[in-house]
């Protein structure tokens, strides 16, 4: 049985490959096979496997945005029925909704994951709750006081992108994922808030080449008061900069219209089966022993990872790691997916495409331009 | 009998062309199939053939032409300064008295490294927050960020990167001249700059060309740095970025086919020009 996921440093997914097998008693062995640290290098490999119907890979560590693709594509099997209850219970429903396509379930959510704001307690007094907020506070006090956010040319634009967009009440497609959405309203507020960070002198000169790693190095120098980001930057800090680390406060992603909370994009991976593996009952048997709650735990513990099991955020172990688990919780519980379709990757590209620099965004033409190069991907039609 | 033997020559050479049949030719036409076909491998639906409209889509493509353009400007300015740097290094190294191989070995040490690891090594020096560029010349700027510096950063690390290539190449052509000639020229009175003009140009010529040949099809085909440094963003994308995200990013098996057969032509029409045009020789005829 082999396991293909991402590369995790801690080793959590190991242990958890070692207690399964250990559990299931010669029945079956889980072998980890690591796919690359960047998620677009981690589908590129998958897809390239899976289309070609590479046998050797039963179990697939799938990142939330994948599932309808794969699906489509008939690369991964549906879950079985006898097992979809146990699959969902006690989980996020938004975790689950990613693993769900055509009201079919394809996937065991195991990890999942959303930004915080990230900020210096030391500097300021009450953290902001929009973005107007944020940028005028940031840019009240220094330089040395910037925000940081991704606004390189790849997936982490779109996801602050869908993030600004859900916040200000919009989304990108129509229910069924057919149609494209993009309600002009929100799709302006949302341009307005980017083009206003991007332009602002709080932010980073590197934005539009930042990703979310370049943010957290930035913000471990010390010289930036607020970052948009996931809970890796939490014991990063602890690690590299103990005296950011100290003044780190964090708080819920700031909202775009006030007097409503923001939405963000949820990540994370799901357990899927490939079709082309020789023993899909035992995969099943041995993704639902991986995406147990022990092995949930010790992925929070030991890697970071937010659990997909809400009661898991009341364990001592899991707090001690996540000290922002409520918020976790509470972020999680309005969370938003990404659009649910097959032709995601080409979306995503279009989104991001015309998107960058963000500095560039004139709002009232790039609503009309978005548009038209998301129903070109949705269409899959020329180059994007 | 001269029949017999060309057909003992063309047998000898049998092995070799099947082998380049096989890893070579056979690639390209399935390209060129598969190019004409509508064909994306997340649909289970069987491909449907759609002849030369994938070709329409992509050369209709503002996409397309930028991409074009970018990348010629990319090669052009790129194997311009790889030549006059190369050239320097070669007399250089073709001068010099003492330290002869270490100062080969030494000026080798980049085309050694892998591209992606130079790209990287560059992306962060560059940095306006990790990076030395900024502070050795104490100015602050985001080079990736703007798209003529990050043109320069990329024909930069380009340069850094193939100039060695250069200098080796033209290092055996200079190495070809006699030294008599030389020598008999400065018997006769001939200055250095006339000797290097009318004696050293015109007997390396033949290599400058080759050399040039070779880099310009090198530089052409740039993936690497550009998807390090910027991934195509600030209008430095390249023909291969854009190949690299339809037939790898999106499988669209059909459009990015036609993409990478459009690539393949651009490099045939590089290598004609030079061959055909500059009379570039391949083979050095006595």
């Amino acid at each position: 049985m082999t396991w293909y996921v991402f590369d995790e440093p801690s080793g959590a997914f190991r242990e958890a490959a070692r207690r399964c097998t250990e559990a299931a008693r010669e029945r079956y062995r889980i072998d980890v096979v690591s796919l690359p640290a960047d998620a677009d290098q981690q589908r590129e490999q998958l897809t390239r496997r899976l289309a070609a119907g590479d046998e050797s890979i039963d179990i697939i560590g799938m990142d939330v945005i994948w599932t309808a693709e794969f699906a489509e594509a008939g690369w991964i099997r549906e879950w079985p029925t006898r097992a979809t209850r146990r699959a969902s219970a006690g989980r996020f429903p938004i975790a689950v909704q990613t693993a769900t396509y055509k009201n079919m379930l394809w996937a065991t959510p195991f990890t999942t994951n959303v930004q915080l704001l990230w900020y210096r307690t030391d500097r300021i007094r009450k953290p902001p709750k929009t973005w107007d907020e944020m940028i005028e506070l940031a840019e009240k006090l220094d330089r040395n006081n910037r925000i940081q956010a991704q606004g390189e040319r790849y997936e982490g634009l779109t996801v602050l992108f869908v993030s600004l967009l859900a916040s200000a009440g919009g989304k990108v497609l129509d229910a069924d994922g057919s149609q494209v959405s993009l309600e002009p309203e929100p799709t302006r507020k949302a341009l307005n808030v980017m083009k206003r960070l991007a332009t602002s002198r709080a932010a980073d000169p590197g934005l539009s080449t930042n990703r979310e790693d370049q943010a957290r190095l930035a913000f471990e120098t010390g010289r930036s008061a607020f970052m948009l980001n996931y809970g890796f930057v939490w014991p990063s800090a602890l690690q590299n900069a103990p005296e950011v680390a100290a003044n780190m406060g964090w708080t819920r992603w700031p909202g775009v219209v006030p007097d409503r909370p923001s939405r963000v994009t949820v990540g994370g991976i799901d357990l899927a089966v490939s079709t082309y593996s020789r023993y899909p009952e035992l995969a099943f048997d041995a993704a639902e022993c991986l995406a147990s709650k022990d092995n949930q735990r010790i992925a929070a513990e030991r890697g970071g990872l937010p659990p997909t099991l809400y009661a898991l955020y009341d364990h001592p172990a899991v707090r001690r790691r996540l000290p922002f688990a409520d918020l976790l919780r509470a972020t999680l519980k309005d969370a938003v997916e990404r659009p649910r379709t097959p032709l995601y990757t080409d979306i995503s590209l279009a989104i991001s495409r015309t998107l960058h620099p963000m500095r560039d965004i004139k709002p009232a033409r790039d609503a009309a331009r978005l548009k038209k190069a998301v129903q070109r991907a949705l269409r899959s039609e020329g180059l994007l | 009998m001269r029949r017999a033997q060309n057909l003992k020559g063309w047998l000898l050479c049998a092995p070799a062309l099947s082998a380049m049949a096989l890893v070579t030719a056979y690639p390209v036409f399935y390209a060129v199939r598969l190019s004409l076909y509508r064909y994306d491998l997340r649909h289970t639906a069987d491909p449907d053939f759609v002849a030369l409209r994938n070709y329409f889509s992509v050369l209709s493509s503002e996409v397309w032409w930028q991409a074009l353009w970018n990348t010629l400007l990319i090669t052009t300015v790129s194997v311009f300064f790889e030549l006059v740097l190369g050239f320097a290094l070669a007399l250089l190294m073709h001068r010099a008295v003492f330290g002869r191989s270490a100062l080969r070995s030494a000026v080798l040490v980049p085309y050694a490294i892998i591209t992606v690891v130079a790209a990287l090594a560059w992306k962060f020096a560059f940095d306006p927050t990790t990076g030395f560029v900024n502070s050795l010349f104490g100015i602050e700027r985001a080079w990736l960020n703007e798209h003529w510096s990050a043109f320069a950063v990329i024909i930069f690390s380009e340069v850094w990167k193939t100039t060695p290539f250069m200098a080796l190449l033209l290092l055996a052509g200079l190495s070809l001249i006699p030294d008599d000639v030389l020598k008999a020229a400065k018997v006769d009175g001939a200055s250095a700059v006339q000797r290097f003009r009318l004696i050293t140009l015109p007997l390396v010529k033949p290599s400058i060309l080759v050399a040039l040949l070779f880099r310009s099809l090198d530089a052409f085909r740039i993936f690497d740095s550009v998807y390090v440094l910027t991934r195509g963003a600030h209008g430095t994308e390249s023909v291969s970025v854009i190949g690299y995200n339809t037939l790898i990013v999106r499988l669209n098996l059909g459009l990015g086919s036609a993409v990478s057969v459009l690539i393949f032509s651009c490099t045939l029409a590089i290598a004609l020009l030079f061959i055909k045009g500059f009379g570039t020789p391949l083979l050095r005829k006595d």
